[in-house]
């Protein structure tokens, strides 16, 4: 029992030393935790422009601060989310969103798997139709051949 | 004929496989397609790196194409980009303003010092708030701008013989073409 306490306090601990972490790296003065969680969600849509694979809210960039600082200071002006990432957009292309939108070039990108999976499936269909005419057939052949 | 379907699938794969490795070696990946071309190029209001009382903006250059070269004395980049512009800056047939990146003023004077200045003028962003409306996103990256204040050409990382040749000097050229 007491170990389990023990675990559960350092597990407390830990917790809220992420969270000191988290804002050490930008002590943005965020009104009320709602606030926060919102420029938390928002930043994590949003790419870094300098490292690639990561997104605004997880970035050390430079850059990456500026834009956040950026995003907060909109949200402060009483934007909404769609007015911000469009703000973004408009300097930094749909690049910025990790989410492209469907247009004509992003097509492939959206429905190219799912074509893929549908190909997959026309093949497997008429593979399995066509065994089946023939398993009806008065001479199935190909049957037991090895056996 | 039905038993090939496999083997034409691996094939379409294979190809599929083989133009994704073949388009990663065409195309730079770092490289962000600039909304802004022929787009107004943003409002700005910059001091000159040698004399901050003095402020120089997008209307302030209207009538006469001009480039601007975002370069900061921390970048490595632009240190190789920087003799290119002595050589060639002279030859492209526009003024080349320098847009100096979030930099202190005495590195970037100390570093055109040391390395040569190729231009007509040095405005300075310290803090990067108008690069952000500019879409930078590094150093170095310049913007050919045209008489009437629009963004007509960007390049993203170093301007190279090649790139100047190839690239910018057609945009120079088709912006003469317009402007009698």
């Amino acid at each position: 029992m007491r170990a389990l306490l023990r675990s559960l306090a350092l597990a407390a601990l830990m917790a809220l030393s992420t969270v000191v972490l988290a804002q050490a790296i930008d002590p943005l003065p965020f009104k009320d935790h709602a606030e926060e969680v919102r420029f938390q969600k928002l930043t994590r849509e949003l790419r870094c422009l300098v490292c690639q694979n990561e997104n605004l809210a997880d970035s050390n960039a430079d850059l990456a601060r500026d834009l956040r600082r950026e995003v907060f200071q909109l949200m402060q002006s009483g934007k909404s989310d769609a007015e911000i990432k469009q703000y973004l957009v408009d300097r930094y292309s749909d690049f910025v969103l990790y989410d492209p939108p469907v247009q004509g070039s992003t097509l492939l990108l959206w429905f190219g798997p799912l074509a893929i999976l549908l190909a997959g499936a026309a093949v497997v269909v008429t593979t399995i139709r066509k065994r089946n005419r023939n398993d009806a057939g008065p001479a199935a052949n190909d049957e037991g051949d090895d056996w | 004929m039905s038993r090939l379907v496999p083997f034409f699938g691996f094939l379409l794969l294979v190809a599929l496989f083989g133009f994704g490795i073949w388009w990663n070696t065409q195309h730079d990946q770092r490289e962000v397609p600039s909304p802004l071309i022929n787009k107004a190029a943003p409002a700005y209001v910059l001091p000159r790196l040698d004399d901050p009382t003095q402020t120089v903006s997008r209307d302030s250059m209207l009538g006469k194409p001009y480039l601007i070269n975002v370069f900061a004395s921390w970048c490595i980049a632009c240190g190789e980009e920087h003799p290119v512009l002595m050589t060639e800056g002279q030859r492209i047939g526009v003024p080349i303003v320098g847009y100096n990146y979030k930099d202190e003023p005495g590195d970037a004077k100390a570093w055109l010092d040391r390395h040569g200045n190729p231009y007509a003028m040095v405005i300075a962003d310290h803090e990067g708030r108008t690069a952000i409306d500019f879409g930078v996103y590094g150093a170095p990256e310049s913007f050919l701008v045209d008489a009437k204040g629009v963004i007509r050409y960007k390049r993203i990382g170093p301007l190279t013989p090649d790139v100047i040749e190839k690239e910018l000097k057609p945009a120079i050229a088709a912006l003469q073409k317009e402007a009698p």
